[in-house]
């Protein structure tokens, strides 16, 4: 069959390439039916990423959040209509040490491999995680950003000192949300605070145990652990903060991205005995684990659907560019495409 | 119900000097009627599909299917007509005897010979013929039509915007069709090659709905490059 693959060609610019496949091979076919924009596909939309990397990953179609419904299971072992949520990494190796999404050679859709802008996205078995049938589809398009925070704070349980305490969590955008909600979900009797700069945002954290602005957080505020979702050039200063208002022995999770290299105080993480978490993307296990925190807490996912920005019916490719639009100018929340094209 | 008809019937005169019908040929190395089917096979609202084709060339359709391990209950291939009409009038012939008429039943007709086909079109297809009966898929067209009764000199230039190329899908209320395809006089049905023709001939409302530019018909020698052409450009990519 011939599938329409909708390809960014360069900034702004997104065209229909047609990719010959075949139903019966062993992969399951979805047919994606909820998409949601990530700050990632943005740096690509808007050419933000930087020529070198532009020419070396285009053309390619974007996103890596999103959801759909089987068309077609060749083994006939997932009904046809099952809601599915799509993994965006694709291993190409097992590690006995190493998680599949820091594998070298794994490949990541919408970052230099075709993204979930397709007629139909042909699966391995083991990339879909099957969605419980009364599931809100708008915000489970968003799956991946949560299993992002799903992902760091089990690295944090591995990686860290035993003591729990109080967390911090720095940036009051969606996956700062994510964080802190899962976080109160996880450790009920543990304190949560919000460290962030937009009030009217930091408004929405109604579940936080406390609320600060970076610019007046009062210097007796003390963490037990903290995670940073700020990135940009703000994660240099939410990570220095960090370390400020840390104790001993506590782990910083870094999350948010920086285009550049930022400047730590090293002396400092020294002298507390710090542990620095990385963490980045997510592997197929992390989805099982939210989708299974979506059954254990439905209240999750009504508390996710308050992160929905704007929804969009997309049926052209005017329309995917009319949604891009509309999210870049959007200060808060997922701009959610119904995928209809 | 709702019905896929695959429209396979052409001898494929239009394809020249070639050993078999258009829709055998192939696109990358897979008959085109495979890659046509495949994608009405993943719209799961469809019940059935049916494909009609020569009689002279079922077999060799089964083969394909098999060869492509595409062995699946929802298809069935039946002897196609003389023409258009009368191939989907098989086709309606075929399930009544099979499966029974019902007032809501529709069927979705297509060229095998459009492969090209999008999920929206097939999808938008079944909600517009649920809801009006009779929809015709088109694009705007982008030359100026201009006709000519006596294929000497142009008889009059229509208004551009007025004027649409007619592609498929086409959709239709099954026992609404056979009612006004029974009412139609010999010579009417000579001069109706087309479907939805007979719903408008007859004061029925037929619903417009958005092609797609690339949806295009594989019929002669220059549409089987093209096409070709448009997959392994973007093939190499």
């Amino acid at each position: 069959m011939i599938n329409q693959v909708y390809r960014l060609v360069s900034p702004r610019q997104i065209e229909i390439t047609y990719k010959d496949e075949t139903i019966a091979t062993d992969k399951v076919v979805v047919r994606p039916t909820h998409l949601s924009i990530c700050a990632a596909d943005q740096r690509y939309y808007t050419g933000t990423r930087g020529e070198e990397v532009m020419s070396k990953k285009l053309p390619m179609a974007l996103i890596h959040e999103g959801v759909g419904v089987v068309a077609y299971d060749p083994e006939g072992k997932i009904e046809v209509g099952t809601k599915v949520v799509m993994v965006p990494n694709t291993p190409m190796e097992t590690d006995d040490f190493v998680a599949e999404n820091y594998l070298k050679s794994s490949k990541f859709r919408s970052s230099g491999y075709d993204g979930f802008m397709q007629d139909y996205v042909f699966l391995d078995r083991d990339r879909l995680v099957t969605l419980p049938d009364d599931i809100n589809m708008d915000v489970a398009a968003f799956t991946e950003l949560v299993t992002i925070a799903v992902h760091a704070i089990a690295r944090f349980e591995q990686k860290s000192i035993k003591r729990r305490g109080t967390f911090g969590v720095w940036g009051d955008g969606s996956l700062g949300y994510i964080t802190c909600l899962l976080l109160k979900k996880f450790y009920p009797t543990n304190k949560v605070i919000i460290f962030g700069k937009t009030d009217y945002k930091m408004n929405h954290f109604s579940f936080v145990d406390s609320t600060y602005n970076i610019n007046n957080i009062p210097s007796d505020v003390e963490i037990d652990h903290a995670i940073e979702c700020a990135g940009g050039k703000g994660s240099q200063y939410a990570i220095n903060q960090i370390i400020d208002h840390i104790k001993p022995e506590g782990s910083i999770c870094i999350l948010g991205v920086s285009e550049y290299p930022i400047e730590v105080n090293t002396r400092m993480v020294l002298e507390k005995g710090l542990t620095i978490i990385g963490s980045s993307r997510s592997g197929a296990e992390d989805f099982k684990n939210t989708v299974e925190v979506y059954q254990r807490h439905p209240e999750v996912v009504d508390y996710l659907s308050t992160l929905i920005g704007e929804i969009h019916n997309v049926s052209s490719i005017k329309e995917i560019i009319k949604a891009f639009e509309a999210d870049l100018s959007n200060s808060w929340g997922k701009t959610i495409m119904r995928w209809k094209i | 119900m709702i019905y896929a008809g695959i429209l396979a019937g052409g001898k494929g005169t239009r394809m020249g000097n070639v050993p078999m019908p258009k829709q055998f040929l192939l696109l990358n190395e897979k008959p085109i009627l495979v890659h046509t089917v495949e994608k009405f096979l993943l719209n799961s609202r469809l019940n059935k599909i049916i494909i009609a084709t020569p009689k002279e060339w079922i077999n060799h359709t089964r083969d394909i299917f098999e060869k492509f391990k595409i062995n699946l209950p929802t298809i069935e291939i039946i002897e196609g007509g003389l023409d258009r009409n009368d191939t989907i009038s098989n086709i309606i012939n075929y399930i009544d005897e099979s499966y029974g008429l019902n007032p809501d039943d529709i069927l979705v007709t297509h060229d095998a010979v459009r492969p090209f086909v999008t999920h929206r079109i097939i999808d938008q297809n079944i909600d517009e013929g649920l809801k009006y009966g009779a929809v015709d898929t088109v694009i705007e067209a982008v030359d100026t039509i201009v006709e000519s009764q006596d294929n000497e000199f142009i008889t009059s230039i229509p208004i551009r915007n007025h004027m649409y190329q007619g592609q498929t899908p086409q959709t239709f209320n099954i026992m609404k069709l056979r009612e006004l395809y029974s009412k139609l006089t010999d010579d009417e049905k000579q001069i109706l090659t087309d479907a939805c023709k007979i719903f408008t001939i007859k004061g029925e409302k037929v619903k417009l709905l958005r092609g797609e530019i690339f949806n295009i018909k594989v019929t002669t020698p220059y549409d089987l490059n093209v096409a070709n052409s448009i997959l392994k450009g973007s093939l190499d990519k």
